[in-house]
This record gives structure tokens, C-alpha cells and sequence, in this order.
């Protein structure tokens, strides 16, 4: 009944309409030249660095141009080992968050909306631990329990999870420092996504559960995967505090220690590691755009 | 494929203090499409998510064919359901959507390739197999998910307000096609809605739901005609409430008096329920004399024009005229009010039907 009283006001609309056009053509000049100097700001910001880092590892004094340094990456002793170990590690996390996060977001998502803040906050929680508190908090632990669980089988999960070869309790801890990142990227990418309707639907076809998450939440999810993924991986790639007080090699570790000795090697190493870095992450946006296209 | 019986008895449901079910009981008869018809929050989709198993209802149980089916869980039901939007899975084109629920039950892909491309020829589309859905208009999704429902032949077509996201005029070729589908297969429809035009085109029967109960079920023809309750009457297309006083079995309305159609309530005064077609309205100019009211507002709707006619006494008369003979009707034009000489319902006139009645005076 309301839609048939004219509640139109015909003199206002039309009359405010052309004021701000005139303005409009004019307005991206401006912010054009701003535009401009922010990104020669932040280019020379990030690329200064790397090119003085690229320089020094090919010009030594009074010797010219020679890649010498890249040469010796790879015959440099622990070099293999120390970059296998942190990949080794940072597939274990990434397997392991995922894991634990996504059955966790889908759930309260679906099952109970209202625990969102919680789980929210608990995911969060670790960006305002500083990591040597965290690593201070893990080894007390771990020099404690073997004294108080000698007798026991624990005592030798204590042992195991310090493996040098494969450090479990690095990978415990690296979940944890994973969790804001990827519950980040996960939770944008259910957004995205209708997942009630989905499960619904699928659901009505006669689908499980385990079916649900499987065939349709995950398939859904692949970018925001392999952005969580990618985090969790440059994370792990990069962490120093935590592998050095804990005295595991890591890759990182690794570059420290050569650091001392070969100064030239260490940095070329530096510059590598950040290609590798930068490859993994056209590969893992490739196959999330790869994903998009053909969905 | 053939239809099952569905009924609904004493399902009750509340989500924290409101009451979206408060005993609704409702059966539906095998092969017929009913439309759960009634404003937001009336508890129409919470019965149908009930039937498909998405929702637990506190109290009552839900049968198909006489097996009580409440605790059966949703993957276990054999009820078809189509959603309101965005329900086609985005990573598998049309032919994989159709085949999702063959796939969930191991059928080889020969079969479910040809099962989709023959339900996709049901609803029109033979060409989209290889289409995913954000290649497809909303139409087209929707005539996806259609088919994707019908796939598993069930027993039971769960429609919740299907062609509520799409555009006019797809909406009714869709609604159109729905029903030409329905009637071929057989097969029971439940159908959700809150567009009355859409409940009374295409349903054998409507049941209209107001806070969680069941107002009125019944054909299209007798529910627009015969309101059960003023709701009813309200709901379902426009109408109007004119003061007239009851002595005997006539109603006395608008300087006219009217055979009572149905019990009147006991009270003298009451609300003359007209639909605006039965108002007869006349330009004055035409015969002279003084008018009973003004034209407000008129607007046309193609075949007929709605006119707002304000009364002398304040009261205000929908009517509706023919739309070639609009141009008589010009806002301001004074005019003479009459109605068809038809038995009319009559209601009792509580406090707040009275003001619901007489619009606000800065209505212009």
C-alpha cells in the first residue's frame, strides 16, 4: 500500500546530481603523481637491499664480476641437509595446521556461529607471544620432563620429538606460530564461499559429512589453501629464534653459521633462499588462479 | 516416478525465545504442489528444513507415507531440494552437479553422464553440460539445481523460494515451467514462498502460516474469495476495510446493503471486507452531481489501473478500473463510489483494525 504514495521528492535528486561531476574528471590527476612516488619510495625501500646484497656476492675487492659465491651454495658443507630439514618441516606444518584449522573452521561455521570470536581470538593468540618467550616456555619443558618422566613411556616420546634428524617439537611449534596465518586465510576463504547452502545441498544428495568436506568445502578452498600454505611454508622457511635457541640446524641457522666464516656465501645463500621463496609463491598462485579459471 | 503423502503433526521448533513452529499440522496429498505461503519469520521455511532434515523440531514428527522420518538424517531422506541461490557446487560444471548426488552413490560415469544429460533436456538446457555455474545466468542455475533435485528421483520436491533472486519475467516462464514439470512427474511439492502471486498461480493448494500456525490451507480460488481470517484477507491481494453496520442477515456499506457472506461477529459495527475489483468507482463530470470521494493516487499496472480513492468521511478505497479507462481516473478527479451487489465478509472491528484501516492523513 505504501508504494502507491509518490514518495518522490523530484527537486532534491536531479539538483545535487551534477555538483560533484564537474570535479570528477579533475580528481585522478592529482593522486597520479602521489601514486608515483609512493611506489618509487617503496621500490627503493625493497629493492636498495637486494641489489647491494646481489652486488656484494659477485664483486669481490680488488677481483671483478665472478658468481663464484653461487657456486659454492651447493658444495658448502651442511648446505643439503640444513634446506631439506626446513622444507621437511615446513611440509610436516603446513599438513598438520591444515589439518587442525579447517575441520575447526567449517565446523564452528556451520555447527556453531557463535563460538567465532572465540576460536578467532585462541587463533590469534600467537602473534602477541614473542617467540623467546615461547622458546624459553618450550625448552624449560623439555629439560624438565625427562628428569620427572624417566620411568615412564613418555620418556621416550621426550626423546623422539628432539630427533635432530627430525625435530618434532620445531613442527608443534610452528603449528602454533602458523595458526594466525592460515585460520586467517581460511576463514576469507569460507567467506567467499556459501559453504551453509553447499553442505546443504550436498547434504540433500545424500552426502556424509566426511563427503561434504571432502568433495565440496575442500575443492572450494583450494586458493585460500595454498595462500594459508604459502604463509605457513615462507614461516617456516624463515624462522631463526626458535631453531637456534633449541640448537636445530635449520636453514636459517644454517646461513648464520657460514655467515661467520663465509661471509660471501652466506649472503648469496640469502639471495637464494629469497628465489626459492618467490618461486614457491608463483607456483602456489598459479595453481589458486589455475583453480579459478577452471571453476 | 510418484508422489508421497507428507504430513506435518504438532511441529513445534523456537530458536532462543521465538517461535518459528507452534504446531503446525499440515498433510499433503500425493502428486499435489503446495505453497507454503506467509511473511517473513511465519515459520514456512523452518517447516521445510524440517522436512529435508536440516532442522530438528522441538516437538512433533514429520512422516512420509506414514514412516515418521524426524531423527532420519538429511543425507538419509528422500526429499529433492531446491535453494533459494548459490546452491550449485562451484568447482563441477552443470553435468557433474546434476550426477553429485549419483556420485555419492557410486553409480559408473556412463550412467551418470547420461542420466544428467537427460534431466538437463527435461528442464531445458541440453547444452550446458560443460558449463560451470558462474558461466550460467540465474535462470539457468536455477534450472540446474532443478534438475539436480529431480536426479536421484525423489519422492518429495523441496522448493525454498526457488525464483525469489531471479527477474520478472524469468521468474514467471520458470514458475511456468516448475509447474508443467511437477504435473508430468507427479511428484509431492512443497513449495516456499512469500509472493502470494506466486503461491495462487501455482500451487492445487495454499497454506498460508502466520507466527508458526497454519492460518488457512486451501485452492487458490477459495482462498482469495473466501479469507478464512482477516489475515488471510490481508495477505492474500489487497483489500479493503469498510466501516458497515450488521442488522439481520445484510450488511449496510457505503450507503448500500449487502447479503452477508459466512457467520458475522456479534457485534453490529464491523469491517465490510471488499477486494478492489468489486469497487465500482465513476467520474462525476460524467453525471453531475456532488462525488463521495477524491482520486488520491492512480497507478497503472497495464490491464488495470489501482486507484486511492480518499472518502468524504476519511476513509480510504482501494479500486481497481480498467487500464484503457484510466486516463478518467486522474489524481484529484472527484468520484462516486459504489460496490458490485455481491454477498461480502465481514469481520469485527478490533481497536487496531480500525487504525490499520484509516492511513495516516499525510498519505498524499
Amino acid at each position: 500500500m505504501a508504494s502507491l504514495t509518490p514518495q518522490v521528492t523530484p527537486g532534491t535528486a536531479p539538483g545535487a546530481a551534477p555538483a560533484p561531476a564537474p570535479s570528477r574528471p579533475g580528481r585522478p590527476r592529482r593522486p597520479r603523481v602521489w601514486r608515483g612516488a609512493v611506489l618509487l619510495l617503496a621500490a627503493v625501500y625493497f629493492l636498495v637491499p637486494l641489489i647491494a646484497s646481489f652486488v656484494f656476492t659477485v664483486k669481490a675487492p680488488g677481483q671483478g664480476f665472478s658468481l663464484d659465491a653461487y657456486g659454492q651454495i651447493f658444495s658448502a658443507e651442511g648446505f643439503g641437509g640444513s634446506l631439506l630439514l626446513s622444507l621437511g618441516l615446513g611440509v610436516a606444518t603446513i599438513v598438520l595446521v591444515l589439518l587442525l584449522t579447517l575441520p575447526a573452521v567449517v565446523a564452528v561455521r556451520l555447527g556453531a556461529p557463535r563460538l567465532r570470536p572465540v576460536l578467532e581470538v585462541v587463533c590469534t593468540l600467537p602473534l602477541v607471544v614473542p617467540p623467546i618467550t615461547f622458546v624459553a616456555g618450550i625448552s624449560t619443558v623439555l629439560r624438565w620432563g625427562p628428569d620427572y618422566l624417566a620411568t615412564t613411556p613418555l620418556y621416550q616420546t621426550m626423546i623422539a620429538v628432539q630427533n635432530p634428524d627430525f625435530p618434532v617439537v620445531l613442527v608443534l611449534a610452528y603449528v602454533v606460530l602458523a595458526l594466525p596465518f592460515a585460520y586467517r586465510s581460511l576463514d576469507a576463504g569460507l567467506g567467499a564461499i556459501d559453504v551453509r547452502t553447499l553442505s546443504e545441498a550436498a547434504r540433500n544428495l545424500g552426502a556424509s559429512w566426511p563427503h561434504v568436506l571432502l568433495r565440496v568445502i575442500i575443492p572450494n578452498m583450494r586458493s585460500a589453501m595454498a595462500s594459508a600454505s604459502f604463509l605457513t611454508l615462507a614461516l617456516v622457511l624463515g624462522e631463526f629464534t626458535i631453531a637456534r635457541l633449541l640448537s636445530f640446524e635449520t636453514f636459517p641457522n644454517w646461513i648464520y653459521r657460514i655467515s661467520g666464516s663465509q661471509a660471501q656465501v652466506s649472503v648469496a645463500v640469502s639471495v637464494f633462499s629469497l628465489l626459492i621463496t618467490w618461486l614457491l609463491l608463483l607456483a602456489l598462485s598459479s595453481a589458486g588462479a589455475r583453480q579459478r579459471s577452471g571453476s | 516416478m510418484n508422489g508421497a503423502r507428507v504430513e506435518f503433526r504438532g511441529l513445534r521448533r523456537r530458536f532462543g525465545s521465538t517461535v518459528a513452529l507452534d504446531g503446525l499440522d499440515l498433510t499433503v496429498e500425493p502428486g499435489e504442489l503446495i505453497a507454503l505461503l506467509g511473511p517473513s519469520g511465519c515459520g514456512k521455511t523452518t517447516a521445510l528444513r524440517c522436512l529435508a532434515g536440516f532442522e530438528q523440531p522441538d516437538e512433533g514428527e514429520v512422516l512420509v507415507d506414514g514412516s515418521d522420518i524426524t531423527r532420519v538424517p538429511a543425507n538419509r531422506r528422500d526429499a529433492g531440494m531446491v535453494f533459494q541461490s548459490y546452491s550449485l557446487f562451484p568447482n563441477l560444471n552443470a553435468r557433474d552437479n546434476v550426477g553429485f548426488g549419483m556420485r555419492v552413490r557410486k553409480a559408473p560415469a556412463a550412467r551418470r553422464h547420461a542420466r544428467a544429460q537427460e534431466l538437463l533436456e527435461l528442464v531445458g538446457l541440453p547444452s550446458v553440460g560443460d558449463r560451470y555455474p558462474h558461466q550460467l545466468s540465474g535462470g539457468q542455475q536455477q534450472r540446474v539445481a532443478l534438475a539436480r533435485a529431480l536426479a536421484l528421483e525423489p519422492r518429495v520436491l523441496l522448493l525454498d523460494e526457488p525464483l525469489s533472486a531471479l527477474d520478472a519475467k524469468v521468474r514467471v516462464t520458470l514458475r511456468e515451467e516448475i509447474r508443467r514439470l511437477q504435473l508430468s512427474l507427479g511428484i509431492t511439492t512443497i513449495f516456499v514462498t512469500h509472493d502470494q502471486e506466486e503461491a495462487l498461480s501455482m500451487a492445487d493448494r495454499v497454506a498460508v502460516l502466520r507466527d508458526g500456525r497454519l492460518e488457512q490451507v486451501a485452492d487458490p480460488a477459495t482462498l482469495y474469495d473466501r479469507p478464512a481470517t482477516p489475515f488471510v484477507a490481508e495477505f492474500v491481494g489487497a483489500m479493503n476495510h469498510l466501516p458497515g453496520l450488521v442488522s439481520g442477515d445484510r450488511v449496510t456499506v457505503l450507503g448500500q446493503r449487502l447479503p452477508v457472506e459466512g457467520p458475522s461477529p456479534d457485534s453490529a459495527r464491523v469491517d465490510v471486507l471488499v477486494r478492489p475489483e468489486a469497487v465500482l468507482v465513476t467520474p462525476v463530470d460524467a453525471s453531475g452531481g456532488e462525488g463521495d470521494g477524491i482520486v488520491m493516487v492512480s497507478s497503472f499496472r497495464g490491464s488495470t489501473a489501482r486507484l486511492r480513492v480518499r472518502l468524504d468521511d476519511g476513509t480510504e478505497v482501494l479500486a481497481d478500473v480498467p487500464g484503457h479507462d484510466s486516463a478518467r481516473f486522474a489524481p484529484g478527479t472527484a468520484v462516486r463510489v459504489g460496490l458490485v451487489e455481491r454477498p461480502v465478509l465481514v469481520a469485527a472491528r478490533p481497536e487496531t483494525a480500525v487504525a490499520a484501516a484509516i492511513p495516516e492523513p499525510d498519505v498524499v
